[in-house]
């Protein structure tokens, strides 16, 4: 059966669909998408569902949801609070959908859930809970809790990241939860590296292997052989420790992509102006620099932590998305790549489905 | 009865866009609320944030005169004005 590839983009001002066949070759967008709203993740559901989640200066955090492919849209952020006594939500900025749940991570840092594909939504109280909440502090990003890892096989078992407390993994369902942070330097934190108040950019966990884990952080990019509990720095071999997103190939686990970026006090973009993905087929022991088809030179982009996503296809597809408005994708696993997009405003996230057509 | 006026914003989250002006039968700027609610599920939240109080950056008005509490009587005959504040955009 034909298949259809979809890159989700949300911006700062709404969510735009980029939609290609399966060679990934002329792609057209369709869009905008969600009334403008600023939206930090677009993501679809395994049972199609379109989901956005994001925050609006005016109106709030909320989450929408679109059940015909992007036709029509509703939105909900009923339950999405703290309370009366507790800091306001301000935006969503990660929907994770799971086997009957949607999780969404917000600003500042916490985790809800809704069972009811998110027409109300709970918050999972037990994170908040950890002794080391009152000491998490803001990255530049703001207190977020931007990545929500979901174990292949069991449903009470997850991992989340959140900048910068660092890494957290809850094997009851979130009621409880453990720092997953050793051997993860903080170089913004004197002494040696802390239990908690790591500066994790992204993180993810391999599916067909969930021992095996990445993350991208403010203090380079490391590897896990056992599901979080230490942490390996592999960011030898790589122009610069810092960048924001990073994925792993979904058809093999030991290739993963990150980009670059030149540290915060150099401007956090593309390292001396040309831009590059860096790959690795060894988890992390050897990188690749791969720029053909990218801008050569005097191109100061910014790639967040949500915008790069991989697709699923036998060759990978990998894209990612730029503050200045750019989609960059290559269908050859990084070899080659191609604007696919440009003049949108300032991208915040970007994800990769393939659709049965 | 009191006349109400929604900014285009607001209107056009909801897939039914509620009118930009309309008539309603309430007493104060809280049961206003809920009367936009109980019509179109989910304005509370736009409008409200926890507490509930009105949100930062949403200005209400009542026959022109800044209104921020939700207890405030809307006497019958009243001109409600609800405006996104300049500094949300």
């Amino acid at each position: 059966m034909a298949k259809r590839v979809e890159v989700l983009v949300g911006t700062k001002k709404g969510a735009f669909i980029l939609e290609s066949d399966e060679t990934r070759g002329d792609w057209r967008l369709r869009g905008p998408y969600c009334q403008l709203w600023p939206t930090h993740d677009f993501v679809r559901a395994a049972d199609g569902t379109l989901y956005a989640g994001g925050g609006n200066a005016w109106y709030g955090p909320s989450v929408w949801r679109s059940l015909d492919d992007g036709i029509t849209w509703t939105q909900s952020s009923r339950g999405l609070s703290y309370g009366a006594d507790g800091p306001k939500v301000t935006t969503v900025w990660k929907l994770e959908p799971g086997d009957g749940v949607v999780y969404a991570g917000v600003e500042p840092a916490g985790l809800f859930r809704s069972t009811d594909r998110g027409e109300t939504w709970e918050h999972v109280a037990g994170l908040r809970e950890h002794p080391s909440q009152p000491q998490w502090e803001p990255g530049a990003g703001g207190l977020c809790l931007h990545s929500i890892c979901l174990h292949p096989t069991d449903p009470e078992r997850l991992w989340v990241a959140i900048s910068a407390a660092g890494t957290f993994e809850t094997t009851d369902g979130g009621a409880t939860w453990t720092t997953r942070n050793k051997n993860v330097r903080a170089d913004f934190i004197p002494g040696p590296t802390p239990e908690f108040g790591q500066c994790v950019h992204k993180l993810r966990v391999v599916a067909t292997n969930p021992d095996w884990m990445y993350q991208q952080n403010h203090c380079g990019v490391y590897r896990s052989d056992d599901g979080g509990k230490d942490w390996t720095d592999i960011s030898p071999g790589l122009p610069s420790e810092f960048g924001f997103p990073m994925v792993v190939d979904p058809n093999d686990a030991k290739t993963i992509y990150v980009i670059p970026h030149a540290p915060p006090e150099e401007g956090r973009q593309s390292i001396d102006g040309k831009p590059a993905v860096y790959r690795s087929r060894d988890r992390g022991d050897s990188w690749q620099r791969l720029d053909t088809g990218l801008p050569r030179e005097h191109a100061y982009l910014t790639v967040l932590r949500e915008n790069m996503a991989i697709d699923s296809l036998d060759q990978s597809g990998v894209y990612f998305g730029t503050s200045g408005g750019q989609v960059f994708g290559s269908n050859d696993e990084g070899e080659t790549w191609s604007m696919l997009a440009d003049f949108l405003p300032s991208i915040w996230s970007v994800e990769a489905a393939v659709i049965e057509a | 009865m009191v006349t109400v006026h929604l900014p285009r914003s607001l209107v056009t989250l909801f897939p039914e866009a509620p009118p930009r002006r309309l008539e309603m039968a309430s007493s104060t700027l809280s049961e206003l609320v809920d009367a936009l609610e109980a019509r179109w599920p989910g304005m509370h939240d736009r409008l409200c944030e926890a507490g509930p109080r009105i949100r930062e950056h949403i200005n209400v008005f009542v026959d022109g005169e800044r209104e921020r509490d939700l207890a405030a009587p809307l006497p019958a005959g009243s001109e409600v004005h609800i405006i996104p504040a300049v500094a949300g955009g």
